[in-house]
């Protein structure tokens, strides 16, 4: 069988079907089908040199020789990876990688750049996980292959790579049926997609999956099978959570480097929450967040949190954008207070927050103008930084658009490189990736015309 | 053999054509169809029934012989057009996004 799809938005279908990228005894029938990325190397798109700064373009800084980036832009229509060496400033531009899907998020084993995972979604047919094991250039479902048993000789079922299942067994403690819904009533808890993937920091097999209705999931197969670490649903809050706007949806995932045990996670609407077992027990973290839309402003949960941030180097300060009313915070004690650093922003509200790779105080959001339609205030696209962990910013603006533009920024949609100087990078509602190659200084569209960019991540490939 | 076409995401997921062809011992109907293409084709498990519930995923619907069957009993015999391959089962997706 060798089917070749046609179109720019069509996936081409290699091999047998069954082509490259299986692991095992490698027999092309068991292996599981790959997809290959379509016309890689088209759509280059010149990037002119960063205004400001009177450097030569062809010259290199620190860092930047040698090493190469790849962004995993994933998007309301498929998949695109954009990739570039150190200098950031000419770019390959690959897909769509599973074209008319919702791609909410793509993300690489910190330890194998080489794999990497995708979250693949549908209102029509679901949830899929899509894995790559050579940098994106082919993928497949991990699980169960074409043509092979989906049984065991036991009769018990393996793996499958789109299963995620509320775990309701007893020896979770007090599993949870219902949670809060708009209206105040309880509601069951449906899974309706994957919102974030995070592998581990030491293992390429082993990921954790944020998913709506919010729960935390793990697989340590690689994908092939998923379970709940529900401790998190069952600590005692959960049937109090009750979905944002957007839906009941579990989005950071924080892994501490310093201590695997650890592990934050945020959900919108009801909170920050942390782990010190390794999943088993939860607790909420919202101490200091104020909700301006509850009679009671300050309870345990019950918070929209947008986004979190660490730096590695100091996995007990955090960073968050909340929700209008609730603005920007930082913790300096691994959640079990925050205090809120908006300063001088123009608005408290926006969705992504990230930190600077190599200054653990420097940290940019872009902040939105709450209403009256969630865009850029006067129709300026502006990020902003503060090198000094909150309360004083400065606006960046070289190279971004500062008219008519309203656009969004959403929560996964901003990253940063590893490179020095840092790279900074976002993707808009309007299609939009910037990059700066400077830590902000300077900006430059690297595409202009994807949909809706829904998440953006950042390998830094030496 | 039991005729099966496909919506075209669907295609993409199990790399096939617009039909693919199963063999089914037994009575034919949507639930020993579906657990035919989901065996041969575990990529799609989830995508067309819950993985728990095994309910008909709300925006999809089955048709044959010009028939809405969605909403007729999974263990309901398929016409015996579908059962002698005369005609294909369809499994559609409903029309709708920007």
């Amino acid at each position: 069988m060798k089917l070749s799809a046609s179109g720019p938005n069509l996936l081409s279908l290699v091999g047998e079907g069954w082509g490259g990228g299986c692991q095992g005894n490698g027999t092309k029938e068991l292996c599981p089908p790959t997809l290959a990325l379509p016309h890689k190397g088209e759509g280059k798109a010149p990037n002119p040199p960063p205004q400001g700064g009177g450097k030569s373009p062809l010259a290199l800084n620190k860092g930047e020789k040698m090493s190469k980036v790849r962004v995993l832009v994933g998007t309301r229509k498929g998949a695109f990876i954009l990739t570039a060496d150190g200098k950031r400033q000419q770019w390959d531009v690959s897909g769509p990688l599973f074209g008319g899907w919702e791609i909410f998020h793509m993300k690489g084993s910190p330890v194998d750049p080489n794999r990497i995972y995708a979250s693949q979604t549908s209102g029509w047919f679901g949830q899929i996980i899509q894995r790559s094991d050579d940098g994106g250039k082919t993928w497949h479902q991990p699980g169960t292959p074409p043509g092979e048993p989906t049984t065991t000789s036991q009769g018990m079922p393996k793996g499958e790579s789109n299963k995620f299942v509320y775990d309701t067994s007893p020896e979770t403690g007090k599993p949870l049926t219902t949670h809060q819904w708009y209206d105040g009533t309880q509601h069951p808890w449906e899974f309706k997609r994957v919102w974030h993937l995070e592998p581990s920091l030491s293992d390429p097999d082993d990921v954790y999956a944020g998913v709506e209705d919010a729960a935390l999931f793990r697989t340590t197969d690689g994908g092939k099978s998923w379970h709940e670490l529900a401790g998190l649903r069952g600590h005692g809050t959960g049937a109090k959570w009750s979905p944002g706007a957007g839906g009941l949806g579990l989005h950071t995932i924080l892994l501490d480097p310093s201590n695997s045990n650890r592990i934050f996670i945020a959900i919108s609407a009801a909170g920050a929450f942390r782990t010190d077992d390794g999943g088993k027990t939860w607790k909420p973290i919202n101490r200091g967040l104020t909700n301006p839309y509850l009679p009671e402003p300050t309870p345990e949960v019950g918070f929209c949190v947008h986004h979190m941030a660490m730096h590695r180097s100091r996995p007990g300060v955090l960073f968050m954008q909340l929700h209008q009313g609730g603005g920007v915070l930082r913790s300096d004690n691994a959640g079990e207070l925050w205090q809120e650093v908006r300063g001088n922003l123009p608005t408290d509200f926006g969705f992504p927050i990230e930190v600077h790779a190599h200054e653990p105080e420097t940290i940019y959001v872009v902040p939105i103008a709450p209403y009256p339609g969630r865009y850029p205030p006067e129709g300026k696209l502006r990020v902003y930084r503060s090198r000094t962990g909150g309360n004083e910013w400065e606006a960046l603006t070289n190279g971004l658009p500062q008219r008519d533009c309203y656009v969004n920024v959403l929560r996964e949609a901003m990253a940063v490189d590893s490179l020095d100087p840092c790279g900074v990078y976002f993707g808009t509602t309007g299609g939009q990736v910037y990059v700066s190659p400077d830590s902000g200084d300077n900006w430059s569209p690297i595409v202009r015309d994807l949909p809706t960019v829904l998440s953006v991540e950042v390998q830094t490939l030496s | 053999m039991i005729r099966v076409v496909l919506p075209y995401h669907l295609r993409m997921l199990a790399q096939v054509g617009a039909e693919v062809q199963l063999d089914i011992p037994g009575p034919v109907t949507q639930r020993s169809v579906l657990d035919a293409l989901e065996s041969r084709y575990p990529m799609l498990r989830g995508t067309i029934r819950d993985h728990v519930t095994r309910q008909r995923r709300p925006m999809l619907r089955f048709f044959a012989c010009t028939e809405d069957l969605s909403l007729e009993s999974p263990d309901t015999p398929l016409p015996d057009a579908v059962a002698s391959g005369a005609e294909p089962f369809f499994i559609i997706a409903a029309i709708a996004g920007g």
